[in-house]
């Protein structure tokens, strides 16, 4: 959960401004409000650093795409090399081995959807009728899912594989899509924002009206829950796109695998005998990996901002 | 050897190697009134058809496997290619223990035989008519699958040793290649006095690197013999190793750069590195990881440990095996021998893989196959001659994929602070003895 959270602090430089009339000032008066806060060198210095810290490798990916593998091992590894690549790394990206990127590319979007979309479904009713409805046992589930949150899914992935293994579910791909149908956050994320949302007022209304429950869910509720639908799905999106570990250990079948596991399957080929060493291919490889995530992310900014600062606010 | 990433596999494996371990002991029926299976028995088999799930990663398997489906149209070969090294123990021994999803056909590196042979995890072969080809191999790898009258693989590569050396670096300070290891470590000084950046070699702590020297200088550190296992890493033959390394280690004249790894690579490229004592499968590496070195290397035979001295070691190589709970084995063995013994060994050299059959050793083709990579050298006479040298009396330990994880934490000690290295081996064998005796081994 690396997402810059920073969209929440320009509320707390606002006081320090104050309104305008009292202190004489300079250059003419100046006010600082939520939008134009007061400039803060030691803050601007801090993010300055972020942004090096969490751009830098992904501008070293950049520029390194672009070297063939003797380029690689003979240029700096923040500037190009005298060959630009970049083309035929993609074009042997796509065509090395068959074409089997394309088919890791195909896996890990059939996890996506069937995961991710399934979590994020089981969420949105989950965290919908714990929010609206009240039920005995209702705490219970509160401190479960509050401590499943707590517990990171690699921890789960070994007693997972025993329990697949025991079913034959193991080098299926059902062995990495079931597991990510459950996301303890998105349940909790979708929860809160539901809470927050959708006005009891307005469900009563519609039950006065005669809608059912179903119809009340999906024509009242859905529309208003679509931010933070929007925020889990990214959230899971995020989650199975880059899975490693569980299906590290629950596939056997290359054909299965999702592009993490392909890259790394790759990348050992250079401490194999009589492997062909392929650095070019796995840094280009890793590029086009997270296209679809940086395009995702800046395409559903907007929601994604909205869902995670709902819930922040007391209105 | 390999280096493997990743410190929860590490430890995954270390599980299973354990897991592997305690089952050793437990069982000891004899199944030796195995069946004998004709030729017929297999012709039959191939007839009928099935499928044969391997699990290998050696590259030019592929095309073998397409080859044999096309003359068996009936059979069909599911290859599973897949990590080498550890990641491939652990799934394997995971399979053997829970008994299920066990493969037809499993890639085994000679090192780690010993190990399946002895806890029953491995079909034997001889029944099938594997012992008739003893005389198809070099004596090395023969060594390695067979003992006493039973087969447990079929070598399908092998790795005697060379010294690779940059010819560009030798020349430029004029310093002679070096025939002996005392020569080598004269060459070390004076290359590294001359550029302080090249070292002779890259070396920061590599059993299979270290027990391929002790096996060249005649030592004889594991005696194997059933469950009574001896460790003695103290002969004169492994004094000529150490006294040697020793040098190489205080005069800091080796790169503290693992093998296999993006800075071995570099340096291979680059001229940090002047040479590099490796299996004959190196050249298939050096072609796709170092191409910016392309006419700079060179091979030569091995230095020797006395001068005139021919014999040379292997390093690393493996072979083709049957898990004792795979099925289909009449087709699993077919499609092993002909990978390793017939035609498929034919496609496997063309590919780039250095064969342990000895006809195809000696064939003039294959002897004068000419290396772009190293400047138009015949090196294959080179490797050839290496391993005809290969003293066949070698074993490794029943353990010795256990042992050689904890390599770094006793002999690499030499590497990074004071310790000797002769202190570093005694610190292996005792903990290697003590390992030993737990599984319930008699270790001496």
């Amino acid at each position: 959960m690396s997402t810059p959270v920073t969209t929440a602090s320009p509320a707390a430089p606002a006081g320090t401004g104050g309104p305008g009339k009292s202190a004489p000032r300079l250059r003419g008066p100046r006010r600082y409000s939520v939008n134009r806060p007061k400039r803060s060198v030691l803050l601007t210095v801090m993010i300055s650093l972020l942004v090096i810290y969490t751009v830098v490798p992904l501008i070293w990916l950049a520029i390194n795409a672009t070297k063939t593998q003797s380029g690689l091992a003979d240029s700096s590894g923040l500037w190009f090399a005298h060959d630009f690549a970049l083309w035929d790394n993609i074009r042997d990206t796509f065509t090395y081995d068959d074409g089997v990127f394309t088919r890791w590319l195909l896996n890990t979007l059939l996890y996506v959807v069937l995961g991710a979309g399934g979590a994020t479904l089981l969420a949105v009713l989950g965290g919908y009728a714990l929010a609206k409805f009240d039920f005995p046992g209702k705490r219970g589930i509160f401190a479960m899912v509050i401590g499943a949150v707590a517990v990171p899914g690699t921890a789960l992935a070994v007693p997972t594989f025993l329990m697949f293994s025991k079913m034959g579910l193991t080098d299926t791909p059902w062995a990495v899509i079931i597991p990510s149908l459950v996301s303890p956050f998105g349940l909790y994320l979708m929860w809160v924002f539901a809470t927050e949302a959708i006005p009891t007022e307005l469900l009563e209304a519609a039950r006065i009206d005669g809608a059912g429950e179903a119809r009340t869910f999906f024509t009242v509720s859905l529309p208003l829950l679509a931010p933070g639908i929007v925020t889990v799905l990214l959230f899971t999106t995020v989650a199975t796109w880059n899975n490693y570990f569980l299906p590290l250990i629950m596939l056997k079948d290359s054909d299965w695998y999702p592009l993490t596991l392909g890259l790394s399957v790759w990348n050992s080929q250079a401490e194999t005998i009589g492997g062909q060493v392929i650095y070019n291919l796995v840094i280009t490889g890793s590029l086009l990996t997270i296209v679809p995530l940086i395009a995702a992310f800046l395409l559903l900014q907007k929601y994604w901002q909205s869902g995670l600062a709902a819930g922040s606010v007391k209105e | 050897m390999r280096r493997t990433t990743g410190r929860l596999l590490r430890g995954l494996a270390l599980l299973s190697t354990l897991a592997l371990g305690a089952t050793a002991c437990g069982g000891s029926d004899d199944d030796s009134g195995q069946k004998a299976v004709s030729a017929g028995d297999i012709q039959t088999a191939l007839k009928k058809g099935g499928t044969v799930n391997v699990w290998a990663w050696e590259p030019t398997l592929k095309s073998v496997a397409a080859d044999f489906e096309k003359k068996y149209p009936k059979v069909k070969i599911n290859l599973v290619s897949e990590r080498s090294g550890d990641k491939h123990y652990t799934a394997l021994s995971n399979a053997i223990s829970a008994e299920k999803g066990v493969p037809d056909v499993a890639q085994v590196e000679y090192f780690a035989l010993g190990q399946y042979a002895l806890t029953k995890g491995l079909t034997d072969l001889a029944p099938f008519g594997a012992d008739k080809l003893a005389s198809k191999y070099s004596p090395g790898p023969w060594n390695a699958v067979s003992e006493d009258k039973a087969v447990y693989g079929l070598p399908m590569d092998a790795g005697p040793m060379a010294l690779f050396y940059n010819k560009k670096i030798f020349d430029k300070y004029k310093v002679a290649v070096p025939t002996t290891w005392d020569e080598y470590v004269e060459a070390a000084r004076k290359l590294h006095k001359a550029d302080p950046k090249v070292f002779i070699a890259a070396d920061a702590g590599d059993a299979g690197l270290t027990t391929s020297l002790l096996w060249q200088a005649g030592a004889r550190p594991y005696k194997v013999d059933g469950t009574n296992v001896e460790i003695n890493f103290a002969d004169p033959a492994a004094k000529k190793y150490t006294d040697t390394w020793q040098k190489l280690i205080d005069g800091k004249l080796l790169a503290p750069i693992n093998g296999w790894t993006d800075d071995w690579y570099k340096g291979l490229g680059d001229g940090t590195l002047a040479t590099l004592p490796s299996g004959a499968w190196m050249p298939a590496n050096f072609v796709t990881g170092v191409p910016q070195a392309k006419g700079d290397w060179r091979a030569a035979p091995m230095p020797a440990w006395t001068k005139g001295d021919k014999a040379s070691t292997e390093n690393g190589g493996s072979s083709l095996t049957l898990p004792a709970l795979g099925k289909n084995k009449e087709l699993a063995y077919a499609f092993v021998k002909y990978a390793n013994a017939e035609d498929g060994v034919q496609t496997r050299v063309k590919q780039g893989a250095f064969p342990a059959t000895t006809a195809d050793l000696q064939s003039t083709e294959f002897q004068n196959t000419k290396f772009d990579y190293f400047g138009g050298q015949q090196a294959n006479k080179i490797f050839a001659e290496s391993a005809a040298n290969v003293a066949d009396d070698w074993s490794y330990l029943p353990f010795q994929q256990y042992a050689n994880s904890i390599f770094n934490d006793t002999v690499g000690k030499a590497y990074i602070s004071g310790t000797k290295l002769t202190a570093g081996l005694k610190a292996w064998q005792d903990a290697s003895i003590k390992y030993g005796k737990e599984q319930g081994f008699t270790v001496k």
